[in-house]
């Protein structure tokens, strides 16, 4: 669905964010970016997101360039309006491409299903916990049916157990949606545990190492499974040897 | 106990300063005691009341004009960078001027007495909520702006769904602050009239009283000032907080 070729960005200052960067996105990917802070992880989502432009390199989109609502962003904090209730922060998105309430309103609450979180409609985020926050959040990223969610260390505030639940289901999230997810990472058991595609980057300047494959079927068990073990042993060896 | 400890402790100073006053025979030009206050406040309580209703005239209709334009002026200033150089400087340099410096001359020009003190108050109430609002239609962490963008959306619909109800607070929090210093504006403005201004409100009767050495008569009319201060504080403060609750959160 997207090559990235060639990309650097350096930014005012003369830092390297992103020095000759290719990665190619498929349809129904689910890719890790995993790596240090400061190898640049958001800001390739960024560029991808359109959020930011490279200084060399290009970016194409195989069906043309994505329109509002093609991409959703989920960053490391719920990002919510404090002042609005879960709806109205999933309804944002539609709203913003000027649906009216009424139209919008039966898929903002089928995307707070999908989250798990029906019957918290009219809570406000300050009555919420910061999982439940991230589960709206991620309503939101999902509630226009975006091709593309991008996903920045989404979990990485959460507490362990929070942090499993939401694991699994953004996996099955992801399987009844079908979208291609880009998920920054610096966890090398969330990047094995999630995606089939882990991509190894390194600081200065930020740079991809190189891919890993995994076949792993996630399911509930997975966190067991020796295989999910040799996983994250080979991510951890792996992502050592670059780093030295 | 501990709710009522304030008020107990403010009887008893007013007991002592009535006993220090008796015993030690202060005369009253120097310093009337509180039943002697309460005495001028009863001889004249109509007088003193209007005195009052005027200069809270005075202080709201300055800090409404103050809440407009501050609110204008910091919108207009984060919707344009143009507009940001060209308004910051002249707000600084209207705060930093100090008040009693200016009012002679703002009274000399707008010649209309009442139009003078509420444009003397509006300039001390202005800064709070003008810098106020500007901190507060900035104060959106940059991921939500991000998500605006990706979103498309423009800059008006930006502001309408995300800066102004992010500086809705901090509006709130500048009202407070101004409404204490609209006060200040009016007292200052009117004294600084005189006679010659609107010569109807509370600092012009403690300038009177001040001339006929009307002491108590003065402290009454203090007392009445520093009443209309708290309540105007404690008022937009509740104020603020209904209407944040009413939103739902800040
Ligand atoms: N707007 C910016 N201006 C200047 N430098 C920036 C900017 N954004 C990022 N950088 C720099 O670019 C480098 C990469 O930053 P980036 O945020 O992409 O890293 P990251 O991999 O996401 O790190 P982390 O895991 O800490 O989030 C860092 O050295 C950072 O300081
Ligand atoms: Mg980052």
């Amino acid at each position: 669905m997207l090559s990235v070729t060639n990309v650097g960005r350096r930014f005012p200052g003369g830092v390297q964010a992103l020095h000759d960067v290719s990665l190619s996105l498929r349809e129904s990917d689910f890719v890790a970016l995993l790596g240090p802070s400061g190898c640049g992880k958001s800001t390739l989502l960024r560029l991808i997101a359109g959020l930011d432009q490279p200084d060399s390199g290009r970016l194409e989109w195989n069906d043309g360039p994505p329109r509002s609502g093609d991409i959703g962003y989920v960053f490391q904090d719920a990002t919510l309006l404090p002042w609005a209730t879960a709806e109205d922060n999933v309804f944002l998105p539609l709203r913003l491409r000027g649906e009216s309430r009424e139209t919008a309103m039966p898929r903002v609450h089928a995307a707070l299903l999908g989250v798990g979180l029906a019957g918290f409609e009219k809570a406000r985020p300050r009555q919420l916990s910061g999982g439940m926050r991230m589960r709206v959040s991620i309503a939101r990223a999902l509630v226009t049916q975006p091709r593309l969610l991008l996903m920045d260390e989404p979990f990485a505030a959460l507490d362990e157990f929070t942090r499993h639940k939401l694991q699994a289901d953004l996996l099955d999230v992801w399987r009844q949606a079908g979208c291609t997810v880009v998920f920054v990472t610096h966890s090398v058991y969330e990047a094995a545990f999630l995606a089939h595609r882990i991509v190894l980057m390194t600081p200065r300047p930020g740079r991809i190492d190189r891919e890993i494959a995994s076949s792993l079927i996630t399911g509930p068990d997975t966190r067991l499974d020796p295989a999910y073990a040799a996983l994250v042993a080979d991510v951890s060896r792996a992502m050592g040897e670059a780093l030295r | 106990m501990m709710k009522w400890a304030p008020v107990l402790f403010g009887l008893l100073a007013l007991g002592l300063w009535e006993a220090t006053v008796r015993i030690g025979e202060v005369p009253v030009y120097l310093l009337p005691g509180p039943i002697a206050i309460v005495g001028a406040f009863i001889a004249d309580p109509i007088g003193l009341l209007q005195a009052l209703a005027s200069t809270l005239f005075v202080t709201f209709a300055a800090l409404f004009v103050a809440a407009v334009l501050g609110a204008t002026m910091a919108i207009a200033m984060s919707a344009s960078r143009l507009a940001q150089a060209a308004i910051q400087p002249w707000a600084v340099a209207l705060q930093v001027t100090p008040l009693p410096a200016i009012a002679p001359l703002i009274i000399i020009w707008v010649g209309e007495p009442f139009v003078a003190l509420v444009v003397c108050a509006t300039i001390v109430a202005f800064f709070p909520l003008f810098a106020n609002t500007s901190t507060g239609l900035a104060s959106a962490p940059p991921e939500l702006n991000d998500l605006f963008r990706l979103y498309g959306a423009n800059r008006w619909r930006t502001m309408a769904l995300l800066r102004l109800p992010a500086a809705l607070p901090f509006f709130l929090s500048g009202l407070r602050i101004s409404g204490g210093l609209a006060l200040v504006g009016a007292v200052v403005a009117e004294l600084v009239a005189g006679s010659g201004g609107f010569a109807s409100g509370l600092a012009y009767r403690i300038l009177e009283s001040s001339f006929r050495l009307e002491m108590p008569r003065m402290f009454a009319a203090l007392v009445l000032l520093a009443l209309a201060g708290i309540l105007i504080n404690f008022g937009l403060g509740a104020l603020g907080q209904i209407i944040l609750k009413w939103r739902g959160g800040t």
